[in-house]
């Protein structure tokens, strides 16, 4: 049994809905990733997961337990939970009184409490922070803080709500890092949202990708990653190529897709007459200078339009009769000679190629 | 002229030498004011959580005809508490008139409108999301809206010490119900007030350095209570 179930969970505000029939299953001991851009309703989710806020329709069930039963009921099971905001809040009050506050509220011992907080202090490495005032803490600490405030009292459920999103990247890092130890324990079920598809792959174990207040795609992070079952999810998750095209044939599973008078060979099991989106990831297409010899099914010469170092590796941009982007290392820009205006081929594997469907073609 | 400028020196004098009757009475009129100002928050700090913490029809008409009351001129508040508690008056029992006490109960009177304005502006003063995060960790209602009158604090102090300096820089109902009687209700304002007519010049011009100097402190303090919160 799922530790959280939501059942057709609508939110409106304002006639508008802000969620739309989000069916999620979190089991005891995962981490849940939900992703998804700035709008989406992430927080909206959380704070409904947390019961703090009441959906408009739909149920949420906490340990197999409707939580819609009674007020009492809800405040009970809020505090099997710890939620930290999206923008972290301290009180105005020392280190030590902010990350105590949730085990005084449940009434827990003063030695207890102390041995707890120094503990969760140590952990976040603010222990020589322990009298300091917390607003005068920086962003990353103060982030620290709520996230120790909220593990102090052992929860079952951990919410997080874009844990690194306001930081700057060495914060970020080291926020990051304590949430992947915090995981580690394996104690705690994790619910966090991120607009960070890395971040998400890095440490959830299963993600949800929500937009417009609807999850279009729930999996492991690899799946969704290589696997978009949209073309809205395919651009949420960064995948550069989606070459919009029509299904011409199928001969025992390969596809041949009319990409605007080109045709890209693929895997598929789709009929002829489909409409669909041709994914291929940048780091899978090889680029060569004179016609290669290789295996590969899909081959295109076209002049390179744009090229764009980072780093040891380098973006190239290309026009075979749709833009194409490949990723290749510094190392081929000055060995092939690569440059704008050049002429190259790409070549990909139709394996390397994923198909999502648009529906039927008129 | 010269006759202003030897008051100063002696006004100045009778501070420096701690006269006994400029202490005395400049001693009254703090201890009557702090005294209003405290019993006014005791008042209004409950009084506006349970206005903040609480949704009703007309709260919002509540508040505005409280902000009404702020600037209520203090006689007609003296001529109120007069009535209630002159002899003939409802409240003529407690036979309090003409003595600090119900100058305390002027004075708090004469402050709660602001203090209890000021004081539910502190409270929706605290970021929405203090209440959240109480709740998110695990705080009952209660328990959340302690934290929010908690982190009102500095704001709230500092409506205190407002009201505090209008009780004492206030003379129409410290009058009025005070009666000015000499070591028993007589406070700085009323000391000015009547006593300059009497000639006692350096008494007033005593007096009235030392209200100086209190507003000048409050203000001090109110400057420091706002960079806290
Ligand atoms: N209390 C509210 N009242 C009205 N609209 C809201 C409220 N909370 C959120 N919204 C709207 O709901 C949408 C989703 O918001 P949110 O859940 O914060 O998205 P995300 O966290 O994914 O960025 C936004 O368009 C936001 O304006
Ligand atoms: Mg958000």
């Amino acid at each position: 049994m799922a530790l959280i179930e939501t059942v057709n969970l609508c939110q409106r505000y304002g006639g508008q809905y802000v969620l739309k029939d989000v069916n999620l299953k979190v089991d005891r001991g995962e981490v849940f990733g939900l992703i998804g851009p700035t709008g989406a309703g992430k927080t909206t989710l959380l704070r409904l997961i947390d019961l703090i806020d009441t959906p408009s329709s739909g149920k949420i069930y906490f340990d197999g337990v409707d939580t819609a039963a009674s007020g009492k009921l809800r405040f009970e099971l809020r505090r099997r939970m710890a939620f930290v905001l999206q923008k972290p809040v301290v009180f105005n009050a020392s280190v030590y009184d902010n990350v105590a506050c949730g085990l005084r509220w449940r009434r827990v011992g003063k030695r207890a409490t102390r041995q707890k907080v120094e503990d969760m202090l140590e952990m976040v490495g603010l222990s020589a922070y322990k009298d300091r005032n917390a607003r005068s803490l920086s962003g990353g600490e103060a982030q620290r803080v709520a996230i120790a405030r909220a593990m102090v009292v052992e929860p079952e459920v951990l919410l997080l709500d874009e844990p690194t999103a306001n930081l700057d990247p060495v914060s970020a890092a080291t926020v990051e890092e304590l949430i992947a130890r915090i995981i580690e324990r394996r104690a705690v079920t994790v619910v966090m949202t991120t607009h960070d598809m890395s971040q998400g792959q890095r440490l959830a174990d299963r993600i949800g990708v929500l937009m417009d207040g609807s999850v279009l795609q729930t999996g492991a992070p690899r799946e969704v990653f290589s696997f978009p079952r949209s073309r809205r999810v395919a651009e949420f998750v960064g995948v550069e190529n989606i070459i919009d095209g029509v299904i011409v044939s199928n001969e025992d599973g390969l596809v041949s897709v009319d990409a605007g008078g080109k045709t890209i060979q693929a895997v598929s099991a789709l009929a002829a007459g489909e409409r669909v989106c041709a994914c291929v990831r940048p780091e899978d297409v090889i680029l060569a200078v004179s016609p290669p010899s290789s295996s590969a099914r899909n081959m295109f010469a076209g002049e390179i339009t744009r090229l764009v170092s980072a780093g040891s590796i380098a973006r190239v941009e290309m026009d075979c009769g749709f833009p194409l982007s490949v990723l290749v290392t510094k190392r081929s820009v000055d060995e092939l000679g690569l440059e704008k205006g050049k002429r190259v081929y790409a070549s990909f594997k139709a394996t390397a190629v994923h198909i999502i469907t648009k529906g039927k073609a008129d | 002229m010269a006759e202003i400028w030897n008051g100063f020196i002696r006004a100045i004098e009778l501070i420096i030498s701690l006269d006994p009757e400029v202490m005395e009475i400049a001693g009254r009129s703090l201890m009557i004011s702090v005294t209003s100002a405290l019993l006014a928050w005791a008042i209004c700090m409950p009084l506006a959580s349970l206005i903040h913490f609480n949704r009703f029809l007309g709260k919002r008409a509540l508040i505005n005809l409280i902000q009404t009351f702020y600037s209520v001129p203090t006689v007609v508040i003296g001529l109120f508490v007069f009535v209630l508690f002159s002899r003939a008056g409802p409240l003529g029992g407690f036979n309090i008139m003409f003595t600090p006490a119900v100058m305390v109960v002027g004075q708090t009177l004469l402050i709660t409108p602001v203090l209890l304005g000021l004081t539910i502006s502190a409270l929706s003063g605290v970021d929405k999301s203090i209440v959240d995060t109480a709740r998110s960790l695990g705080a009952s209602g209660l328990q959340a809206a302690f934290v929010v009158v908690k982190e009102s604090r500095f704001a709230v102090v500092a409506a205190v010490v407002m009201g505090f300096g209008r009780a004492i820089s206030e003379v129409g109902v410290a009058l009025m119900v005070g009666g000015n009687i000499k070591g028993f209700t007589r406070v700085i304002t009323t000391a000015i007030s009547l006593e300059t007519s009497k000639g006692d010049l350096e008494l007033s011009i005593a007096l009235g350095i030392i209200l100086i100097i209190i507003a000048l402190a409050i203000n001090l303090a109110l400057n420091r209570i706002q960079q806290r919160s």
